[in-house]
């Protein structure tokens, strides 16, 4: 392909393919410093091209495709090929990844152990691993969280933060402006930034730790936390696994193992300051 | 993309690859659904690190394939345990309950799964009242389906989301040649479990027929592989030549037989009967240029190519009136 770019995320690697030069000067810009894939080989392959040939230069719209593809997707705009790129890194985890079990959760670490953030789609998961990743935690991941069967480690996947409509001034408000990528706006998601995570995170990206408390976030309500059952802690994470059912067995086992052996917390919170204080409380409270 | 087909034919050909190379293996590999195939293709050989990884990742997703492939057989045959109907299974999972060579690796997507066509009107509302409900509620493709198509229209299990085929027969009625569906049935061989499979020379002909008398050849590298295969195991057996030679003219399938036969001896090296195969013709190349249409982004390529073929499949499936006829309501249902 004309444009491309190859970056590791965590332990996958990534070549990504444009028929446009800016979104791969938009992922230059903001992975600057990244690690190359192992071994010069990239896991997975992501194409941005034109839905047809004249779509290159004729109301240029960008089509996701890759290793893994999904068959009705809607193409973004160009102005919104940094997203699409994102799109096209995540689709190949979803679709694709099956070494580790896939949660679609936040994460953080500190002394080796790891704190997991998981909900709904607006419930604030993003922009509190985001915060804490500039509060004295690791920043492992603000989409996806990978755990391996194998060890029941947890490894970082710290691609770009994407900051969705309030999120935004949240975060500008907390981080110097080189870090953040052009605001996108009118997306299918709404308005997005996205922010690269901070050198310290993107320096230990190898770096697994142990999972130590599940946190199931939920934004706009007055503070309050209930502890979870197993078996609701189970089906809740089975349901936020994009690859639960492809990994068979190894992936019962695995969530099996993380549900009895770490703790869980439904809390519900006002604002980010609260639900910040609330996990760092609760957090002391499991003896972590 | 050649070098896919070369690293499956002989897997020392892929000694040596760089980085770049690799890569671009393996998005091919992927595209062309093949990734599992070159996985065991590949396994015990010394390759670097991130390919073992990647390839090892591939051969644990090509058992998780065929295990979830079987246990939908499963569900099938206890959907239709009682009605007395031979229940045959076809393609990726017949050659994972036979354990065959053409399985290993395999991606097994949809079940597909043949019945005599008189035993559809209990077949349908048994899969319904298992879970199976109908993907495409468009009347049109429906009753278009049900009068020309040689499978029901397609079903998905509403909790396994799992697609299942009903075939009747492996061409649709309207395609130039009418291959025997009940002369295959007949033929088929039982498994353990009761759920049966075509003979050997039916199952290669039914690779034959799907390759080259029905569609636009998407896919084809992989349908050819399977063909390898197959061919590559019951050939050892000099019989088989005589009876795959008969059974293809019983059927009509002899031109495409012999098509399918000289191709996988150009893209795979597969030993295949000289005399069934035939002198080579001028277009097999072509053909060839159509299977190996991708390249190391994972990408079609050849897109006159390809095109060529798409019209092809509809040339073949049906008569040029029809071919109009259907193009037309097609072209007025689409999406604005």
């Amino acid at each position: 392909m004309r444009h491309r770019f190859d970056l590791r995320i965590g332990p996958v690697g990534f070549r990504i393919g444009s028929a446009w030069r800016a979104p791969i000067a938009a992922l230059g810009q903001l992975y600057r410093g990244y690690p190359k894939p192992v071994d010069g080989i990239a896991d997975f392959t992501v194409r941005l091209e034109p839905e047809t040939r004249w779509r290159r230069f004729v109301r240029p719209s960008v089509a996701i495709r890759g290793d893994f593809t999904l068959p009705d997707a809607a193409p973004l705009a160009l102005a919104h090929g940094l997203l699409a790129a994102e799109m096209g890194m995540n689709l190949q985890m979803a679709l694709g990844q099956r070494r580790y079990l896939i949660l679609h959760a936040s994460a953080v670490e500190r002394d080796g152990r790891a704190l997991l953030m998981t909900g709904h789609s607006g419930a604030g998961k993003s922009t509190l691993a985001a915060i804490l990743g500039e509060r004295g935690w690791r920043f492992m991941g603000d989409e996806f969280a990978l755990l391996d069967p194998a060890t029941g480690l947890l490894h970082a996947f710290p691609r770009l933060v994407s900051l969705k409509n309030q999120a935004i001034a949240a975060m500008e408000a907390e981080v110097a402006p080189d870090r953040f990528g052009p605001r996108l706006s009118g997306t299918p998601k709404g308005d997005i930034r996205h922010l690269r995570p901070n050198d310290a995170a993107i320096a230990a990206m190898s770096a697994p730790a142990r999972p130590a408390l599940i946190l199931f976030p939920r934004f706009g309500f007055e503070s309050a936390e209930r502890p979870m059952g197993e078996s609701e802690v189970f089906v809740r994470l089975t349901q936020a696994s994009t690859n639960y059912v492809a990994l068979g067995e190894p992936g019962f086992d695995a969530l099996g193992h993380l549900v009895k052996s770490v703790p869980a917390r439904a809390i519900d919170y006002p604002d980010t300051g609260s639900a910040v204080t609330m996990a760092e409380r609760l957090w002391r409270e499991a003896g972590l | 993309m050649k070098r896919l087909a070369d690293a499956l034919r002989d897997p020392a050909t892929a000694d040596g690859l760089d980085a770049e190379g690799w890569t671009g293996l393996i998005a091919a590999a992927r595209a062309e659904q093949l990734i599992g195939s070159l996985a065991f293709r590949l396994e015990g050989r010394s390759l670097p690190p991130r390919v073992e990884r990647i390839m090892e990742e591939a051969r644990t997703s090509a058992a998780q394939w065929r295990r979830s492939a079987l246990w939908e057989a499963e569900m099938a045959r206890r959907a239709l345990r009682d009605l007395d109907v031979p229940v045959v299974l076809m393609k990726g999972t017949a050659y994972a309950a036979a354990g065959l060579d053409a399985g290993v690796g395999r991606s097994i997507g949809d079940l597909d799964i043949m019945v005599p066509r008189e035993a559809l009107p209990e077949v349908e509302p048994a899969l319904l009242e298992a879970g199976w409900e109908w993907v495409k509620p468009d009347p049109y493709d429906d009753a278009y389906y049900r009068q020309w198509m040689h499978e029901l229209p397609p079903l998905i299990h509403r909790e396994r989301d799992r697609m299942i085929d009903v075939h009747h027969t492996i061409l649709p009625l309207t395609a130039r040649v009418t291959p025997d569906a009940a002369a295959m049935l007949a033929e088929s061989v039982a498994l353990p479990d009761g759920l049966r499979i075509l003979s050997p020379e039916d199952m290669v002909l039914h690779g034959v027929a799907h390759l080259f008398a029905d569609g636009d050849l998407a896919g084809g590298l992989r349908n050819l592989w399977d063909q390898d295969r197959l061919l590559r195991q019951f050939g050892a057996d000099k019989s088989f030549w005589v009876r795959l030679g008969a059974r293809a003219d019983l059927h009509g399938l002899g031109t495409h037989l012999a098509r399918a036969l000289r191709l996988a001896r150009r893209i795979y090296g597969t030993p295949v009967d000289r005399v069934i195969a035939g002198r080579g013709r001028l277009s097999d190349l072509w053909f060839a240029r159509r299977l190996t249409a991708r390249d190391g982004w994972g990408r079609e390529t050849r897109k006159l190519t390809v095109f060529a073929f798409y019209v092809r499949s509809h040339w073949l499936r049906m008569p040029p009136l029809m071919l109009a006829r259907h193009l037309w309501t097609k072209w007025r249902k689409r999406p604005a």
